[in-house]
């Protein structure tokens, strides 16, 4: 078995009195598409939330290559190679498409608090910047503001900006989520190409990408950890059936 | 904002394309404007006006592309001009070094405040800002240095670098005009600095910057101490300007001034707060020689020009001709 590269212990965070999180024990192996599903309300962004330390958890710990990341600050979790997408469409949206490309890929220059240098230092970056945003489809629009992109186009830009920073762990948090047909294929090839030499955890309802995508399955209900394994495994199991069809999944 | 960066990645190779000449020249009108415009108009109301834009440059360069409300910038401005003050009359330091004394006070103070504030968001951000600003108005009030009531006034205005005199209101209104457009330009290659860049990206969307391992606090206080300073310049030639250094610029009305001439004029656009500025201050210079009441008649054109023009005179301008392009 390959090695794990993240791993939540005992995971659980309240909010109020309302537990979202309770008790969740994750583990996820290097160079693995691991899927975490589960009804509306599951808990599913909130885990992300815990492991990327965007919320600090009520217990628990986050262990990554080995580390112990349960304080550290979230910027610096992105910097060790751990980076996330957001549930909602989280785009620059008044910076061009190459633009929010180029934000993600200047950090490593170290000029990143240099007001003095002008814009012109950054465009060494460009190449790099037009390659990812064609491989998601997007170079009729790089020269476009974010915010005019349709809505699935978003995400994939969302995806070519994640993909900028060479992630070890790449989190996706409904990357399909408001995709037309056409784009969902496309995009499920895409996290299956970017997957190669690196560990994807994702949050997905689409379940026939899930099952052509994912190696485990973790599903996730009313905070707890329901079923685990392969896709075949976890299908087969009552209780997830019963969990998703009370939810009115299919 | 961000149509000026793109016009600019394109216009890097060949020749240059129409849409860039129309700008230079633009430029260089202004520039002319701005040489010819004392053999037209008194000094002092020009020397008023550019010490309020660059003011306004500066709140800009937090509200605009850091997304933070100030409240309390009056506190740098006001700050650094009883400093200055202080400095050229009392200690009879040469014009450059009394603006550098004032520049670097509103720069501590600004690292102070933005070490307290930067932390919180919005509403609780302005809030902090203007409970420190308003600290910064009763010292002014109460130290001995600064002349309670009174201020400091009759401040010379001295010999810059030992070489000109600014008693001449023309050698002073160039000097003002040469420290404005300093500071314009450092403001605008700031917003398109590598640096500006990621400002934007936390203006957008501050927990997508975070996810891309940025830091977000540094980057806003940085952003505040620069603002910070810049108004603390505003402020310093303001002292020499008029030769005086009241509890006026350290209210937070003067804080609130700033404000409605940045909305004015277009937050998030360079040009904006320039073009607020000289219209609030035209405006109350006009409005002073009548016996309207000048608050609320501002106020009155603030209310109407909100809501008729949403992104200031400036932003409404600049998303027509990008409309019609
Ligand atoms: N910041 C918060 N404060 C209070 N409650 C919260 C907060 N964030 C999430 N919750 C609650 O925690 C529960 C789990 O939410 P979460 O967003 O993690 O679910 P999810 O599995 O991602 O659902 P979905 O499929 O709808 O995205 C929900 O009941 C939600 O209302
Ligand atoms: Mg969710």
């Amino acid at each position: 078995m390959a090695e794990i590269v993240l791993e939540a212990r005992d995971l659980s965070k309240e909010f109020k009195g309302f537990t979202a999180v309770k008790g969740v024990n994750l583990q996820v192996r290097r160079g693995t598409i691991h899927a975490l599903i589960g009804p509306n309300g599951a808990g599913k962004s909130t885990v992300f939330n815990l492991i990327t330390r965007f919320l600090p958890p009520t217990r628990g710990r986050i262990l990554y290559k080995g580390r112990d990341i349960t304080r550290a600050r979230p910027a610096d979790v992105a910097r060790m190679g751990l980076v996330r997408s957001f549930q909602i469409s989280a785009v620059f949206p008044h910076l061009s498409v190459l633009e929010n490309v180029r934000v993600a890929l200047q950090r490593p220059l170290g000029t990143s608090f240099h007001f003095w240098k002008p814009e012109a230092s950054l465009h060494g970056l460009h190449e790099r910047a037009r390659d990812l945003i064609d491989a998601v489809n997007l170079a009729a629009w790089a020269d476009r503001a974010a915010v005019e992109l349709p809505y699935g186009r978003k995400r994939a830009l969302e995806i070519a900006t994640t993909l900028a920073l060479d992630p070890e762990v790449m989190l996706l948090d409904e990357p399909l989520a408001g995709m037309g047909h056409e784009d969902i294929g496309h995009t499920a090839a895409l996290i299956r190409r970017v997957a190669a030499g690196r560990t994807v955890l994702m949050v997905e309802h689409n379940l026939s990408v899930v099952a052509d995508l994912s190696d485990t399955i973790t599903v996730l209900r009313r905070g707890e950890v329901l079923a685990e394994g392969p896709y075949d495994t976890v299908s087969r199991d009552p209780e997830v059936r019963e969990a998703y069809m009370g939810a009115g999944h299919g | 904002m961000s149509t000026q960066s793109t016009v600019h990645g394109r216009s890097g190779l060949g020749t240059p394309t129409p849409a860039v000449i129309p700008g230079a020249v633009l430029w260089a009108a202004a520039l002319l404007l701005a040489v010819l415009a004392p053999f037209a108009l008194y000094p002092v109301f020009l020397m008023k006006v550019l010490c309020f834009a660059l003011f306004a440059c500066a709140f800009n360069l937090l509200i605009g592309f850091a997304g933070l409300m100030s409240f309390g910038h009056a506190a740098f401005f006001g700050g650094a001009a009883y400093v200055t003050a202080h400095a050229a009359k009392v200690w009879a330091l040469p014009p450059e070094f009394a603006i550098l004394a004032g520049v670097g006070t509103a720069t501590l103070l600004g690292l102070v405040f933005g070490a307290l504030a930067i932390r919180r968001q919005g509403i609780y951000f302005a809030m902090i800002t203007l409970a420190l600003s308003q600290m910064v108005f009763f010292l002014a009030l109460q130290l001995p240095f600064t002349g309670g009531e009174d201020g400091i006034q009759g401040v010379p205005r001295g010999r810059l670098f030992g070489l000109v005199d600014l008693t001449d209101p023309l050698a002073m209104y160039y000097a003002v005009l040469a420290l404005f457009l300093s500071g314009f330009l450092v403001i605008r290659r700031a917003v398109h600095s590598p640096f500006g860049q990621v400002l934007k990206a936390i203006r957008e969307n501050e927990p997508r910057a975070v996810s891309l391992g940025y830091r977000t606090e540094r980057y806003k206080l940085l952003a505040f101490v620069l603002s910070a300073s810049l108004a603390g310049l505003a402020g310093s030639v303001k002292a020499l300007v008029f030769q005086l250094a009241t509890l006026t610029d350290v209210t937070w009305q003067m804080s609130g001034e700033v404000v409605l001439m940045t909305l004015l004029g277009g937050m998030g656009t360079l040009l904006g707060p320039v073009v607020g500025a000289a219209l609030v201050v035209a405006l109350e210079s006009y409005l002073a020689e009548t016996s309207l009441p000048v608050p609320v008649v501002i106020g009155a054109i603030f209310v109407f020009c909100v809501l008729l023009f949403r992104k200031g005179i400036v932003g409404e301008i600049a998303g027509i001709l990008k409309r019609r392009a």
